[in-house]
């Protein structure tokens, strides 16, 4: 196996963020892990509790910073909280993939499946597949984006902290 | 693997200003470690900006380390604590607690799971476990980083639970509950309680009936006003949150009835396993399961007849259903705990009515743990032979006896008489079943109860939190949860009724305050997170002298759905703020070398 440019010592594979959903795809990747099924190591995930949170700006800035890739691990009809969670999601995946396509990154770069709390090996298979398919399509070719750019301004936090104290 | 001690190692440095953080690397035992670098995390980040201690532990989770987390937080003045361990399913709340012992806001704290999501997943590649948990971790602290101290929010609870089943562990709970003056919504699905239970006959160790077991409770349960008992009813519809559910139950073709409930616990017990024509013989005359025999010994007395022919010598099959390793074809993997007991304890009563029968018992382990040794001990005494047989060489059952003989052959490898090859007349054939989940679709939807691989309903945790799953407000007990016999499903039962109790006799319980919130400044009211809201918790408020959108902190469910819908960006979602995300990115991308 070639060593990775940063050291580590897998070869160089795509990097994936995963967008879960603390109570439903969550725990499903969570059992992927207990069972040992393997998926490659570059996969992160940030827990959120809903799918229908998901910032389409999120996705653009994920992947003009450097992930290759990014999957929404959706909740699907599992949703505890909405139960048009599974519409609003691909509404939010329609906004990210037109706002990728807009920066001229490649919709492709983004996925999106619902995975349930018992779902790990259909969670591995996409991510092995979604993982391939990212690698075909190599490397992001615009230059990555300066840090917290797009982002809120602080201060909109700093109100948020002043009204809730 | 260095430093396995308790003590853990420390390194990074006070600063002067800024955040200061505590960084916590647990080596879980080997979870972790044999598969994650933890010295070379702690050496990647322990100069990240804001971290004022790091540190690797055995176990963070130990009474130990959580101590010495509490006098770092204290000693070292921290604003912020990440902890590199586990899934949050498991300790985040244990690690809350420990900050707010200490005196730091509980909800600067993140957890960052580099087991079940990064060792455990990775055990085939050290380095990229290893780069990953440094990723991973970094995007911790980055989220801690940029968190609020927040103050949990408070809501009413209703007094009242719903136990979902009325077997013994179900009506147990609901005694246990309404003892405790709750009240309780008990829903059967059949027309009678009591479930397998009720069926039994004279029970280990002190040889009461099943059925008179059952009766005694039911005339407990009436004997409470505050209990409800609701047959041939099932639950088919719930909404609501913790504390406050709504659930419908149908019962019969026509009535409906709704209540509101704090707290659910599901009991729904088990189903024996029912082996296929052809396994072990099953179809042949005389092959019969556990469930099959006990009801025939019970349903007679004297000396044992079946199907009109005198039971001169019975042969027990044991694990059927059970511990189907790949060995044995695959299957259930779980050993279902009750069956030798019970095996053991049927051949004792065989013994009392007809000491003359000769009876076999063909096993791979006896696991009679506890107690129930004694009914191994009682059934060798008494003449049982116990043959031993391996896994992959199970005993053959057919109905090739000679003239005159009783009608069934079973032929077995003796693993403990090195191996000779023994066969076995019989007239009886008792297939020793296991236990196997029940069909419960409707109810797993409605409740969104996690199921594991093997079908049964799964706790966070089989130690610290042994009744609780994933659906805050939903406990399990019972044999839906694992095979237990009815005294572990009791015990089960009367801890989910503490469980439900202790949550709900406070009359409010403590949610996550991780709600949305509207920036009034950058609010244009432009209307479109109104109706993104379904639980209406979203508000039109004056702002100094115009309209903002405000959000209602109570009835928010924190589910984030109207900050996508924010053209203005003004909405965040607490504990995963836009901040917090992109920080959380960034942490994530950053370079390992």
């Amino acid at each position: 196996m070639p060593d990775r440019p940063d050291g580590g010592g897998g070869p160089e594979e795509p990097r994936i963020l995963v967008f879960s959903t603390n109570n439903i795809s969550d725990p499903g990747i969570d059992l992927a892990g207990s069972s040992h099924l393997h998926y490659p190591p570059g996969v992160v995930v940030i827990g959120l509790p809903c799918t229908s949170g998901v910032r389409p700006e999120w996705v653009l800035y994920a992947i003009q910073r450097g992930f290759d890739g990014v999957f929404i691990a959706a909740d699907g009809e599992e949703c505890g909280y909405l139960s048009d969670c599974t519409e609003r999601s691909a509404r939010i995946f329609k906004r990210a993939q037109d706002l990728l396509t807009e920066h001229g990154l490649e919709p492709r770069r983004l996925k999106m499946a619902a995975i349930c709390s018992v779902c790990a090996e259909p969670f591995v298979d996409h991510i092995r597949e979604f993982s391939a398919a990212l690698a075909e399509l190599g490397p992001v070719t615009a230059a990555p984006v300066e840090p917290g750019s797009g982002g809120s301004a602080p201060t909109g936090l700093a109100q948020v902290r002043k009204g809730y104290e | 693997m260095s430093d396995r001690g308790e003590k853990a190692r420390t390194s990074g440095r006070d600063r002067p200003h800024g955040n200061r953080i505590g960084v916590y690397i647990c080596h879980c035992g080997g979870n972790i470690s044999d598969y994650v670098d933890v010295e070379r995390v702690l050496e990647a980040v322990k100069d990240e900006p804001g971290v004022a201690v790091a540190k690797t532990a055995m176990f963070t989770c130990s009474d130990a380390t959580q101590q010495e987390m509490a006098e770092d937080i204290r000693e070292h003045g921290l604003d912020g604590l990440v902890v590199a361990s586990c899934s949050p399913k498991l300790h985040q709340f244990t690690f809350r607690e420990v900050a707010r012992r200490a005196g730091l806001n509980p909800y600067q704290y993140s957890q960052v799971n580099i087991r079940e999501q990064c060792s455990w997943a990775h055990t085939d590649d050290r380095a990229g476990a290893t780069d990953k948990a440094i990723r991973l971790v970094r995007g911790g602290i980055a989220r801690t980083r940029s968190s609020l101290p927040l103050t949990p929010l408070v809501v009413d609870t209703v007094p009242r639970v719903l136990v979902v089943g009325a077997g013994v562990a179900g009506l147990r709970a609901a005694l246990g509950l309404a003892q405790v003056g709750l009240e309780v919504v008990v829903v059967e699905r059949e027309a009678e309680v009591g479930g397998w239970v009720a069926g039994l006959g004279e029970l280990y160790p002190h040889g009461r009936h099943g059925g008179g077991l059952v009766a005694g409770l039911l005339d407990q349960v009436r004997a409470q006003p505050g209990i409800t008992l609701l047959t041939g009813a099932e639950l088919v519809e719930k909404s609501g949150a913790f504390g406050n559910f709504q659930v419908e139950i149908r019962q019969g073709a026509s009535r409906t009835v709704r209540a509101d409930v704090g707290a659910v616990i599901v009991a729904t017990g088990f189903e024996t396993y029912d082996p296929p024509a052809g396994e072990f013989g099953r179809g042949r005359p005389g092959v019969v399961t556990l469930p099959e025999f006990q009801r025939f010994l019970e349903a007679g007395t004297g000396a044992l007849v079946y199907e009109g022919r005198p039971v001169r010598s019975i042969v027990y099959v044991y694990c059927v259903g059970s511990r189907q390793g790949p060995k044995a074809g695959g299957g259930n993997l779980y050993c279902s705990r009750y069956c030798c007991g019970a095996a053991g304890h049927l051949s004792n009563r065989v013994a009392d009515r007809d000491p003359a029968v000769r009876q076999y018992h063909l096993y791979r382990d006896i696991r009679t743990y506890g107690n129930l040794e004694a009914i191994f001990t009682e059934s060798r005494n008494r003449g049982s032979v116990y043959i031993r047989f391996d896994e992959s060489e199970p005993p053959v059952v057919s109905g090739d006896a000679g003239a005159g003989e009783p009608r069934l052959k079973v032929r077995v490898r003796d693993l403990l008489t090195a191996g000779e090859e023994l066969d076995i007349r019989a007239d009886l054939v008792v297939l020793v079943t296991g236990m196997v989940p029940r069909p419960n679709e409707e109810l797993v939807r409605t409740l969104k109860l996690p199921v594991g691989k093997d079908g049964l309903f799964s706790e966070i945790h089989p130690k610290l939190r042994p009744v609780e799953t994933v659906v805050d407000g939903v406990l399990i007990c019972g044999a839906c949860q694992g095979p237990k016999n009815s005294s572990e499903s009791v015990a089960s039962a009367l801890a989910a009724a503490a469980q439900g109790a202790a949550v709900l006799k406070k009359g409010y319980a403590e949610l996550d305050p991780l709600v949305a919130v509207v920036d009034p400044e950058r609010c244009d009211d432009c209307g479109q997170c109104y109706p993104a809201c379904p639980f209406e918790a979203i508000e039109r408020v004056p702002h100094q002298g115009r309209e903002v959108a405000s959000v209602r902190r109570a009835v928010c469910k924190g589910c984030g759905a109207c900050v996508p819908v924010c053209p203005a960006a003004a909405i965040d979602l607490l504990g995963y703020t836009d901040e917090q995300i992109r920080a959380m990115i960034d942490g994530l991308l950053k370079e390992t070398a």
